[in-house]
């Protein structure tokens, strides 16, 4: 893997924040890159770090400034990139599965998606389970996943007045991006299905269900069969 | 046995010194708004200074206490009165069963809390007891305190009535929070502003709007403008990141901001003056002076020996 410490620019992010910003656009690279760092910090931290947010182009770390200065921790990160580096490892997510029960009650807006888009409902299913989904990052609420990926021809803008409540496990569209609800909130996207998945549980040990580098793929599945895999059987 | 609710105020919630772990998963850290008050009014009282306590909102609520407790008040003077007595704040409180604790006029900053010796009988949730109201968990129910609750302490209090008799001083731990002047950083994307707006970010005054909260201030004042329009990648913020929108307009993220953003950062806030951010009040003015982040840093390790000295005197006085 061709990382090395000088290809990264580090900013503070204020005193307790250090952000490594590797090129200002998305790339397979990149990812892979920030895919490898993440691993990394996962294996081994050290003194001072509290955690870090992985992004599309960047990877933040929090410290704790009493334990760490930010020369010392810019060192640090310095030599664990050039680590990286030399270990070349070969990290490749796997391809996640997430049954989605499209249209109906649980995706009301999949017959809008399709006028707006000129295409049949069952176009729109088929074009939207077809690609393998890049997780970019997690954010905006606990375990939604920013998606990469998504079919151009399905783009179409959010509701105009979000809904006050988008049941859990919903899949929406909105503008260029596809992503799932992690939890029941209020929400703006189109909502086209429904998965029967949890993507955040609290009484897992690892809430969130999706991280940053995951691959993930939409596999269409009838009602019944969201029954069965909600209920457990 | 704990506190019944008898009026909520504006918006009570419990919190502690926030859920760290979790960004990466989308959770916010939360916490106090104003975490140096908490830690304080836990101390004051023997707590361990992460213990949860009640974060109370302009408006404080009306609380019966149906069992005796020791508590502390700190942070914004909201007025606390005890049975109709005025009460004193910053130092520990003796709270006889059947006593009713409320709040008055709002006389300076924004937000009071509530420590109670012990803390309350919460259910940790991944190791917090900060209330996410987003997202439904944490603290009591997951929500803001309601008319009826029922807290219950963690420890019913037998401890001498007499401890309460002594204060500390907390001039040099605590700024006073009128002090319009909040410490900055520039922020990654600090220049990619144009030199009029790094100007004014220095040179003009910052009105809270009355969309402030929890989650961040919207900040009313002269545009400021990027030298040319880009495209941000949503990437990790903090609390006290100073975000500009398309239009121009600056918004401080405070202690539930979400987890990533797409706005360009001007600026951060140096975590030594979150109190001072914590205690303003929608309408009231600041103004940012720009610091390094060896200063900040400086001041941090300031405040951390005077806690230590904090903690040395009360351990003298036998409450810790």
């Amino acid at each position: 893997m061709e990382i090395s410490s000088k290809d990264i620019r580090f900013y503070p992010l204020g005193d307790t924040a250090v952000i490594l910003q590797f090129e200002e656009s998305i790339s397979d690279q990149v990812q892979r890159t920030i895919f490898a760092v993440s691993h990394f910090l996962d294996e081994y931290s050290f003194e001072g770090l509290v955690e870090y947010v992985p992004a599309y182009t960047s990877v933040t770390l929090f410290y704790d400034p009493l334990l760490i200065s930010y020369s010392e921790i810019v060192q640090n990160l310095g030599e664990m990139l050039d680590e990286i580096a030399i270990e070349e490892p070969v990290l490749e997510s796997a391809i996640l599965d997430i049954p989605v029960c499209y249209g109906g009650e649980m995706g009301p807006d999949l017959g809008l998606v399709a006028r707006h888009c000129g295409l049949s409902e069952g176009e729109v299913i088929l074009r939207h389970a077809q690609p393998d989904y890049l997780v970019h990052l997690i954010g905006f609420a606990p375990g939604f996943p920013y998606l990469g990926g998504m079919d151009p021809d399905l783009e179409i803008p959010r509701r105009e007045s979000p809904r006050a409540v988008v049941p859990a496990g919903s899949v929406g569209i909105a503008g260029k991006q596809t992503g799932v609800y992690p939890l029941s909130t209020p929400g703006g996207w189109q909502i086209i299905g429904r998965t029967p998945l949890k993507l955040f549980d609290l009484d897992r040990t690892v809430p969130s269900l999706l991280k940053a580098g995951n691959k993930l793929r939409f596999v269409p599945i009838t009602e019944l069969e969201f029954e069965r895999i909600a209920n457990g059987y | 046995m704990g506190i019944n609710v008898t009026k909520p105020g504006l918006l009570s919630s419990i919190q502690d010194l926030g859920r760290n772990g979790y960004r990466k998963d989308g959770i916010i850290v939360g916490g106090a708004m104003d975490g140096l008050a908490l830690r304080i009014g836990n101390l004051l009282i023997g707590n361990a200074e992460d213990t949860a306590g009640i974060e109370c909102t302009l408006m404080g609520p009306e609380l019966l206490f149906e069992s005796a407790q020791l508590i502390c008040i700190t942070g914004g003077d909201l007025s606390p009165r005890i049975d109709q007595e005025p009460v004193k704040m910053w130092r520990p409180v003796f709270v006889k069963k059947g006593a009713v604790l409320s709040f008055g006029a709002g006389v300076l900053g924004c937000r009071t809390y509530i420590t109670a010796s012990g803390g309350f009988k919460l259910p940790l949730v991944l190791g917090s007891h900060a209330t996410y109201i987003k997202a439904g968990f944490g603290g009591f129910k997951g929500r803001a305190l309601k008319k009826g609750d029922s807290l219950e302490f963690a420890n019913p209090y037998t401890g001498a009535q007499a401890r309460s008799n002594w204060s500390a001083d907390l001039s040099k731990l605590y700024p006073g929070i009128q002090d319009p002047v909040i410490r900055i950083i520039p922020g990654p994307e600090y220049d990619w502003f144009t030199e009029e707006a790094k100007q004014a970010l220095q040179r003009q005054d910052f009105k809270l709007s009355t969309a402030a909260d929890r989650m961040g201030y919207q900040l009313e004042s002269v545009e400021l403008p990027l030298k040319q329009a880009r495209e941000l990648l949503s990437s990790a913020v903090a609390f006290g990141t100073l975000q500009v929108t398309g239009k121009g307009s600056p918004i401080l993220l405070m202690a539930d901001h979400q987890t990533t953003g797409g706005y360009p950062r001007i600026a951060q806030v140096v975590s030594a003056d979150f109190s001072l951010l914590a205690q303003k009040r929608p309408g009231e003015h600041i103004r940012f002076k720009l610091v390094t982040v060896e200063e900040a840093h400086a001041l941090l390790q300031q405040r951390a020996k005077q806690f230590k000295q904090l903690k040395h005197t009360l351990m003298l006085k036998g409450i810790l």
